[in-house]
């Protein structure tokens, strides 16, 4: 078929029946993981991302790497051999996880209070067990329940979601159909309480015009999610909260 | 509410792959009809009063079309008259996966607010949504979905409706899903009965297609054609090499007769001999094919004979006919010939032409001939066949089964009488796939508001020019203004020159419905007496034409030159500018030569004008080719629009001095826009010609002792510039004519797809078209590029898309060239309606080419070209003598050379009104038994005949 894929009809529905600005259904759980400090995993649509924080702990390996006045963040990104619908590449280690994972410390770094564990180590490991779009923005609202799951004091919820253009509707939340569609990918990480910009990327050129009205679409996008996250948090800490009590 | 849908897809290396998509499923999908009062909709699309005059239904009703009646019935669902119509999710992504023009046919009907069409988007709604069940076919569950949909709606209506008795009807091909409907209880008719119920209207009836082949298989003849191998045992015979894929070409002259275009990649192209009907296998010109080739043993040779299909009489033995063609041929001749044995994709279209009525005097069904020869006649079944007799028409080709002679096909519109100039312009639009349709609303939706003002947001990137002094130049009555130019000195001596260009891209944004629409159209086409717009009249007319004494957007292109005309510094900005001048080449031209004018405006036409020149010295010396081609304009009646004077065009200084600064900008936009994307520019090339085109040239000048070197541009400029014999002034510019010949055709190309840049006829190593955006697709793309180079505008993912814009060339290059076919024919029928206002004309000529058995006249009077045969299959012959070499041939006791003048009758042939032309016959020399006498042109029709020219 030659057509491709119509990524929004003309009565305003994306491919799988979203209008432009609604985001995928999201579900959460937090402390799914008997190891490490804290733990999270998360499904948005067909994207599910496993979370798990180690930490605060004393700097492993070299002794340099440590800070004197704040917290180092160690993030790992990583895709399960299964995640994508092509199992063809090995999807460990590659240039593309680094990027994310690099991507990742960026944010957490904007976003844990670090100052408060000077010469020690955060170690935050996600892992994609399925991928249908927004990787990154996925790991980043595991994490950020991971981390909170954790204890570790976070100045905000940290929250990220994609956007991208159909001619000149921003759609939020892409799927792999839609990044793949062809048009600028933008992430965005957002701290909704402050309105702070964790890490802003995008994978082609795009025109300044185009840009605040793509940076909206993915901000009113992360307050939407921001709000679905606390309500994670609270159902959470009822949870532990009753068990602790009985 | 969510669902999971699973696709299995096959992946391009041949293996499967498993793709897991989310479906979600909404409560707040709306019905879109007046009548009902539970949905909380703003606004409905359905009208209350759907009243339709039919047998079937006596209330009114909707209609709900499925896949096969909108992908077969689209001329039926267009019909204004059918209004009211719910297009379902399902049946227009389906329709949109088959066919893409009639994805766009439907499309248009649902913007157009008149026809009151509905999408309703089933496969999200919660109650409409269908799953597939174990052992349901992808076909059966399409079925299954639309009658849901169906009686979703016919419930929901119900429910929904307060007094009246609206209805939903099914619509359905499939009499299976006709039956499956009416068991739950859905009103479910096929089309034909429904169109054939509407008692009030029945003309409707004969644009509908006809049945399936199937269904007319069974009732009538015997077998005439092999059976179509199904399409996965053509991918099977292609993979193994067996079965050759290729594209169906139809012989003009025989209708026995065809070839089959095979290309493979890594392997030269082959083209595949195909002869008679049998072997023809119902395959239609352009169609996609698979061709197996026969065994050497039975392989032919291309006839050279002329076989029209001449009608209606199927007892008659086609094999005499085809026995015609296996004249006995050399070895060397011999060509791969092959049958068609199944078609890969049909490429067929509506096809204009004319009824030739049945003898019969109460048959419905008749044959169509269409006006391009390579096409079959076409059965169709029409009750108005009196009423078509003489007119042109538009059929259309439904099926072909293999127990008919002809392919089946339907009426669908009357463009009017044969011969009237309004339906003959149609045809040829048609004919040439332009599109020429009024802009859809979905189109003129992207239009800016008017009145129209450039606002603050508009002047962001953009410089005011207004304060130049710039004037445009153009021919008499345009309307189009794309160019604008300005020239003033600079306080450090040097000259300023500004090429400021319609800033379009600044209104067709995109990917939206009006630029699709212009890449689509790719250029204005200019007929003799119309414009068929590539962008709406707004823009081409209006906002984007650069007319005096209003502010335009512009886009800029601003050098500081020395008086050597030399480029010391080249800028690009966009802009908005305030001409001070409309002019015409001719007023230009005054204000240049009347030394008493002496205003900005005229000062800075003639600095322009003398830059000109030294620029077009100089790219004469550099080796650019200066051809001529007699350009025939018409003079047109502005009471009868006929043409009543033909004129070739005269060129002035002016002319030349604005098409000087055009290429100048091209140029420089050419390099700007390759330097900032080297793999996505859209550039222009003009390949030099293989040295055997120049075969005919050289041995034209050399008929009058004149060496022409063909090595290089320089060298033919040079050498054409010394051919200029005494007392013969015209024979340089028939040279000139004839060189125009040898050359290739010109086209756009995406840098990051090609190594060979070169522009042979402007002697430039790179180029492109940036000066006309208004009237040409490629411009626009460049503006876009441009734009982007400066920062002025933001890139987006097709335009960096080498594969996107190498698409996008192609179609631009084809629709290029068929402007030019449609622009040629549009000359040929106006000089026909000349020809047939004055009678027979006896007029002067000059032999162009020489040929076996004709010669090639053109009469630069009226730039028309025709040929005088002397060969005709049915009488007896002149003594013939051909040499290749020299050429010339000798009729009787007279030799024909290139140039040699002579005279010539010119007179109108209407004997066949779908293919009137122009006939020449040859007057002096005089040959005794080939020549006519100028007098008597008009009694000795049967010897004229021979003497006839294809215009
Ligand atoms: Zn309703």
């Amino acid at each position: 078929n030659m057509a491709g894929l119509e990524l929004l009809s003309d009565q305003g529905y994306r491919l799988d029946g979203r209008k432009p600005s609604e985001l995928r259904k999201v579900q959460a759980r937090m402390g799914v993981f008997a190891q490490g400090d804290g733990s999270a995993y998360i499904e948005q649509g067909n994207t599910k991302a496993l979370a798990v924080v180690y930490g605060p702990h004393e700097v492993r390996g070299s002794r340099g790497k440590a800070l004197h006045d704040r917290a180092v963040i160690n993030c790992q990104f990583s895709m399960a051999t299964f995640s994508t619908a092509e199992r063809k590449r090995r999807p460990h280690g590659d240039r593309k996880s680094s990027e994310v994972s690099q991507h990742l410390k960026q944010t957490f770094e904007a976003a844990i209070l670090t100052q408060l564990y000077p010469r020690s180590q955060i170690d935050i490991y996600v892992k994609i067990l399925q991928s249908d779009g927004g990787n990154y923005s996925a790991s980043v609202n595991a994490a950020t329940l991971a981390v909170i799951d954790a204890g570790i004091p976070l100045r905000d919820y940290v929250c990220a979601c994609s956007a991208g253009f159909v001619e000149d509707t921003p759609l939020a939340d892409l799927c792999h159909a839609e990044e793949a569609g062809g048009g600028t990918v933008l992430s965005l990480a957002l701290l909704p309480q402050g309105g702070q910009i964790a890490l802003l990327q995008m994978d082609a050129r795009l025109h300044q015009d185009h840009l605040d009205t793509l940076m909206e679409a993915a901000m009113t996008a992360c307050r939407s999610l921001s709000t679905v996250l606390d309500r994670v948090v609270r159902e959470h800490l009822q949870e532990v909260t009753t068990l602790t009590a009985e | 509410m969510l669902k999971s849908k699973t696709f299995v897809k096959k992946t391009r290396s041949g293996g499967v792959r498993k793709i897991v998509r989310e479906h979600y499923l909404r409560d707040d999908i709306w019905c879109g009809s007046e009548v009902c009062q539970s949905c909380p909709q703003d606004s409905t699309v359905l009208q209350r009063n759907a009243y339709m005059e039919s047998s079937l239904c006596s209330s009114p009703h909707y209609l709900i079309p499925d896949t096969n009646v909108v992908l077969h019935q689209i001329d039926i669902l267009e019909d204004p008259l059918i209004r009211n119509v719910i297009i379902l999710q399902t049946v227009l992504q389906e329709v949109r996966h088959r066919s893409a023009p009639v994805y766009k046919r439907i499309k248009d009907a649902i913007h157009n607010a008149e026809k009151h069409f509905y999408t309703f988007t089933n496969e999200h709604h919660r109650e409409t949504y269908v799953e597939q069940e174990q052992g349901e076919s992808a076909a059966e569950l399409h079925d299954r979905t639309i009658r849901v949909a169906a009686q979703w709606y016919t419930e929901h209506l119900k429910k929904a409706q307060t007094a009246e008795d609206l209805k939903v009807i099914l619509l359905t091909h499939d009499g299976k899903c006709k039956e499956k409907a009416e068991e739950i209880g859905l009103v479910s008719y096929n089309c034909e009965e429904y169109i054939k119920s509407l008692i009030a209207n029945p003309e409707l009836v004969d644009r509908l297609a006809l049945k399936s082949e199937e269904n007319n298989e069974s009732d009538r003849g015997k077998i005439l054609f092999p059976e179509h191998l199904p399409l996965s045992k053509i991918q099977a015979g292609i993979k193994s090499g067996r079965l050759l894929q290729g594209t169906f070409r139809a012989n003009r002259d025989n209708y026995l007769e065809a070839s089959v275009f095979v290309h493979r990649d890594g392997e030269e192209d082959v083209e595949v001999l195909i002869q008679g009907l049998r072997s023809l296998n119902r395959a239609v010109h352009q169609d996609v094919v698979a061709v197996e080739l026969l065994p050497k043993s039975e392989w032919a040779a291309p006839s050279s004979v002329v076989l029209e299909d001449e009608g209606p009489k199927e007892d008659e033995n086609e094999d005499e006919k085809e026995n015609i063609l296996k004249s006995v041929a050399s070895e060397k001749m011999l060509k791969p010939t092959g049958r068609v044995v199944g078609i890969i994709k049909r490429n067929w279209r509506p096809y204009c032409g004319m009824l030739s009525k049945s003898h019969i005097k109460e048959a419905t069904k008749h044959l169509f001939t269409p006006a391009d020869r390579r096409i079959p006649r076409i059965r169709i079944e029409t009750r108005q066949a009196s009423a078509l007799e003489g007119q042109r028409i538009i059929v259309a080709i439904d099926g072909w089964p293999k127990n008919s002679r002809y392919p089946n096909g339907h009426f669908v519109r009357n463009l009017g009488s044969a011969g009237d100039k309004g339906t003959e312009t149609e045809v040829l639009l048609l004919e040439h796939d332009v599109p020429h349709q009024a802009f859809s609303q979905a189109v003129l939706g992207f239009l800016p508001k008017m009145p129209w003002s450039i606002t603050e947001e508009d002047m962001k990137n953009r410089e005011d020019l207004r304060h130049l002094h710039v004037c445009s130049v153009d021919p008499p009555g345009c309307t189009d203004i794309d160019d604008a130019l300005h020239c003033k000195d600079l306080e450090n001596g040097n000259l300023e020159v500004g090429v400021h260009i319609a800033d379009v891209s600044h209104f067709i944004r995109p990917g939206n419905a009006l630029d699709q629409e212009s890449a689509s159209r790719g250029t204005t086409v200019y007929l003799c007496e119309r414009r068929i717009d590539m962008v709406p009249e707004l823009l081409s007319s209006n906002l984007c034409s650069l007319r005096s004494n209003v502010e335009r957007l512009a886009f800029s292109c601003i050098w500081e030159v020395n008086h050597n005309a030399e480029i010391v510094k080249t800028r690009f900005t966009k802009s908005v500018i305030n001409s001070k001048a409309s002019l015409t080449y001719a007023e230009a031209q005054m204000r240049i030569d009347d030394a008493s004018m002496n205003d900005e405006i005229t000062k800075s036409l003639r600095g322009l004008n003398r830059l000109a020149k030294i620029l077009k010295k100089k790219r004469i010396e550099n080796g650019a080719l200066t051809l001529s081609s007699p350009e025939v304009r018409f003079h047109i009646d502005s009471e009868t629009h006929d043409p009543i004077d033909m004129q070739t065009k005269e060129l002035k200084d002016t002319n030349s001095m604005v098409e000087e600064f055009m290429l100048l900008a091209n140029i420089s936009v050419a390099q700007k826009i390759y330097e900032e994307f080297p793999e996505f520019a859209l550039l222009r090339k003009h390949p030099a010609p293989p040295p055997s085109n120049y075969d005919i040239l050289v041995k034209a000048a050399k008929s009058k002792s004149f060496e022409l070197r063909t090595d290089s541009a320089k060298a033919l400029a040079d050498s054409l510039d010394a051919a200029r014999a005494q007392g013969f002034p015209y024979f340089n510019t028939l040279l000139r004519i004839l060189a125009t010949r040898c050359m290739m055709q010109a086209v756009y190309f995406c840098s990051g797809m090609d190594s060979d840049f070169h522009h042979y006829g402007l002697a430039s190593p790179i180029y492109t078209h940036f000066t006309s955006p208004i009237r040409r697709y490629a411009d626009i793309i460049v503006h876009r590029l441009l734009a982007a180079a400066i920062g002025a505008d933001s890139t987006y993912p097709d335009l960096m898309d080498k594969h996107k814009q190498a698409a996008l060339s192609n179609n631009l290059n084809y629709r290029h060239k068929m402007a030019q076919y449609a622009q040629r024919a549009s000359v040929a029928f106006h000089t026909q309606l000349f020809f047939k206002s004055r009678g027979i004309l006896n007029e002067e000529g000059f032999i162009l080419f020489v040929k076996k058995n004709a010669i090639v006249i053109l009469i630069p009077k009226y730039g028309l070209e025709g040929r005088v045969f002397f060969e005709n299959k049915d009488k007896n012959n002149p003594r013939l003598t051909f040499i290749e070499e020299i050429p010339a041939l000798t009729v009787e006791h007279h030799t024909f050379h290139l140039f040699d003048k002579v005279k010539v009758t010119i007179s109108l042939d209407s004997s066949n009104i779908q293919h009137q032309k122009i006939r020449m016959s040859l007057v002096e020399p005089v040959i005794p038994g080939v020549s006519v006498s100028p007098q008597s042109a008009q009694d000795c029709e049967p010897e004229a005949k021979k003497t006839k020219l294809d215009c």
